[in-house]
């Protein structure tokens, strides 16, 4: 059970940055000469099969990437005149302004929206999880594992069959087209606790705790300043997933809100999209929309590539304790 | 003060009586504090989890009516959506797409979860990262992108059939668009799926299966006798949260009905049916009852996978 454990916490370990594909993954590679044996072991047999078959799955996934990056340059007359897969007159540029002059600049707007919605979000939501999932591991209250119990089953409330039932009770309290309806919302994470939990059980030594005690630091003061610094790495985890699910989210914004100025960039991009192919009028949006979209993900892939270690260690504290 | 709870809670624990109301004390103060850390979650829990499920069970036993308000209408709107054909024909597509789409992206994840874990693969982290991409891409993006490249005006696919001469393959066709839907959706999640197996074959103890290498053991006996058995418990977390998903599917399926308003109806999943029911309907209520149906077989879907699990665990 606790072979997760290392993952995490090998996250945080600066002496792993250098080589993530071993270290941070495999804690086998760090201790045993057999795990030694592994990591240093040349690639075996790659053949012309596996060669191929690597070109082609990499293919796939990124192709609608390699589209995305190429329609970006060009102009909406060129994206039906010339052939998809090359390039053409570079408009990149020109689309730019475009993307950001439209409707009085609307998308800059729905990109700061959606960067204030999702870190607001992430952090109060990774902050929240953080306490309650340290105080679920480290304390042993009546009633914490009833409760504990419940949030656990509420991963599997599936969160658009909530958003409707939501929309009517804030559209009762007049929350409806605020920030509130999407930050509230958007700040549960039962998966969030459940992973705070696992990752307190162990990063947190209970004798810390005791001796803290044994000091006379009170109980709220030994989680922030003892207990947090080492919550960090799990943390970041939580963060992370929380940053990305508000960003993607497109539901709850599109049936919260009406009013396009308080938009995320989703709801934004899916109005135009609408828009563009709704008639042949508004036929120079589609190189907007899709320059808009390009600019939209540069963000998150950026913030991925930057932060792998932490992704990819807490989905394996996920994965192997469930 | 501090010395004297841990004294007291040794004692506890060896069944010591004379501090106990030094214990109580010092436990109190713990569970204070327990409970101080875990409200904040809790009381947001309650109001944005479980008052809306509640709400939407109150709101799914009454009927709005043109004359004389709400009503009392017990489970009605239960009965009308079970002889529902647009619900019903949305669950059983659902069931289609989930049978269709949740095994083939499994497989695939594995497929790649244990080629990477093989070693057999060149420049692993490079590709890990490609195929994991496609998360960090929003669904909407994803969406729009397959949209763009399956549509007959300037997709390539159109464009290079043009070339060759070949009739324009109609990606969007009444019979084909659950094909498409389903593409879209293994396109953005088969890296996510992967790197938790991935993850999960990484903490395997080496040892586990080196001593199978030794003794000859081909890699694909490796995998299929060690290291899948290994990480059922990361599977079967893919599984559940693969059928959570499905049943919710919203976002593909409504972008995409702009580009295909035949083939895709507005009831063409559960959830988009309970979004027309009650934004262009305005019958909130029956969209209630929908909505809570739905969560209702998301949930028992999820616990079968868990019991058929510790069934086969028990088992094994």
């Amino acid at each position: 059970m606790s072979s997760s454990q290392p993952n995490i916490r090998a996250g945080a370990d600066p002496t792993a940055t250098s080589e993530p594909r071993d270290d941070t993954l495999d804690p086998g590679t760090r201790v045993g000469p057999i795990g030694q044996l592994r990591k240093d072991r040349p690639a075996p047999k790659s053949n012309l099969l596996t060669v191929v078959m690597l070109a082609i799955t990499l293919g796939y996934f990124l192709f609608p990437l390699y589209w995305l990056v190429i329609a970006s340059t060009k102009s909406n007359a060129d994206l039906f005149s010339t052939f998809g897969l090359w390039f053409a007159d570079f408009s990149l540029i020109e689309n730019l302004r475009q993307v950001f002059t439209a409707q009085n600049g609307v998308f800059g707007r729905w990109a700061l929206n959606s960067i204030f919605y999702s870190v607001v979000s992430a952090v109060g939501g990774t902050l929240l999880a953080t306490a309650a999932g340290y105080a679920f591991a480290k304390y042993d209250f009546p009633g914490g594992k009833a409760l504990f119990s419940v949030i656990l089953g509420a991963i599997m409330v599936p969160t658009t069959a909530l958003a409707i039932p939501t929309y009517l009770l804030f559209a009762r309290a007049q929350l409806t087209d605020t920030y509130w309806a999407i930050i509230l919302p958007s700040l549960v994470s039962p998966f969030g606790v459940y992973l705070m939990r696992v990752y307190a059980a162990d990063a947190v030594d209970s004798s810390l705790i005791e001796a803290a005690r044994v000091d006379g630091v009170g109980e709220i003061r030994i989680f922030f300043q003892v207990a947090l610094r080492l919550l960090v790495p799990g943390s970041i985890t939580v963060l992370l997933f929380t940053l990305v699910a508000t960003w993607n989210n497109y539901f709850l914004p599109l049936i919260m809100l009406n009013t396009p100025e308080k938009f995320p960039l989703p709801v934004g991009l899916a109005q135009w999209q609408s828009t563009a192919s709704a008639g042949s009028g508004a036929q120079a949006m589609f190189s907007t929309v899709i320059t808009g979209s390009l600019v939209s993900i540069v963000p998150l892939i950026l913030a991925f590539l930057f932060l792998q270690r932490y992704w990819q260690s807490g989905l394996s504290s996920g994965g192997v304790k469930a | 003060m501090a010395t004297a709870t841990t004294t007291a809670d040794t004692e506890t624990r060896s069944g010591g009586a004379p501090n106990r109301k030094k214990v109580t004390i010092a436990k109190k103060r713990q569970y204070v504090a327990a409970y101080i850390l875990v409200m904040p979650f809790f009381v947001i829990f309650v109001a944005m989890i479980m008052v809306p499920l509640a709400y939407a069970g109150y709101l799914s036993l009454f009927r709005e009516q043109l004359v004389g308000g709400v009503s009392f209408a017990g489970f009605d709107n239960y009965t009308r959506a079970f002889g529902d054909p647009a619900f019903i024909s949305g669950v059983a597509r659902m069931a289609l797409f989930l049978v269709v789409q949740v095994p083939l992206m499994l497989v695939l994840s594995l497929f790649f979860a244990l080629a990477l874990d093989s070693g057999m693969v060149r420049l692993s982290k490079f590709v890990r990262l490609g195929i994991f991409i496609p998360y960090a891409v929003p669904a909407v993006v994803a969406t729009l992108m397959w949209g763009y490249l399956y549509g007959p005006d300037f997709g390539p696919f159109a464009q290079l059939a043009e070339l060759l001469g070949l009739p324009t393959p109609r990606f969007l066709a009444p019979d084909a668009v659950l094909f498409a839907l389903i593409n879209v959706v293994n396109w953005e999640f088969i890296g996510y799926n992967m790197i938790i197996i991935y993850a999960a074959l990484r903490s395997i103890p080496t040892e586990l299966y080196e001593a199978g290498r030794v003794d000859g053991a081909s890699e694909p006996r490796i995998a299929w006798s060690i290291k899948i058995p290994a990480v059922r418990p990361a599977l079967i977390l893919t599984v559940i949260f693969s059928v959570i998903g499905s049943f919710q599917l919203f976002v593909e399926p409504n972008l995409l009905r702009t580009l295909a308003p035949n083939a895709i109806s507005s009831s063409y999943t559960p959830n988009m049916y309970a979004y027309t029911l009650a934004f262009v309907n305005q019958e909130a209520n029956y969209a209630a009852a929908i909505a809570f149906l739905l969560g209702l077989v998301i949930m028992a879907m999820s616990y079968m996978v868990q019991l058929w699990n510790q069934r086969k665990e028990s088992r094994g």
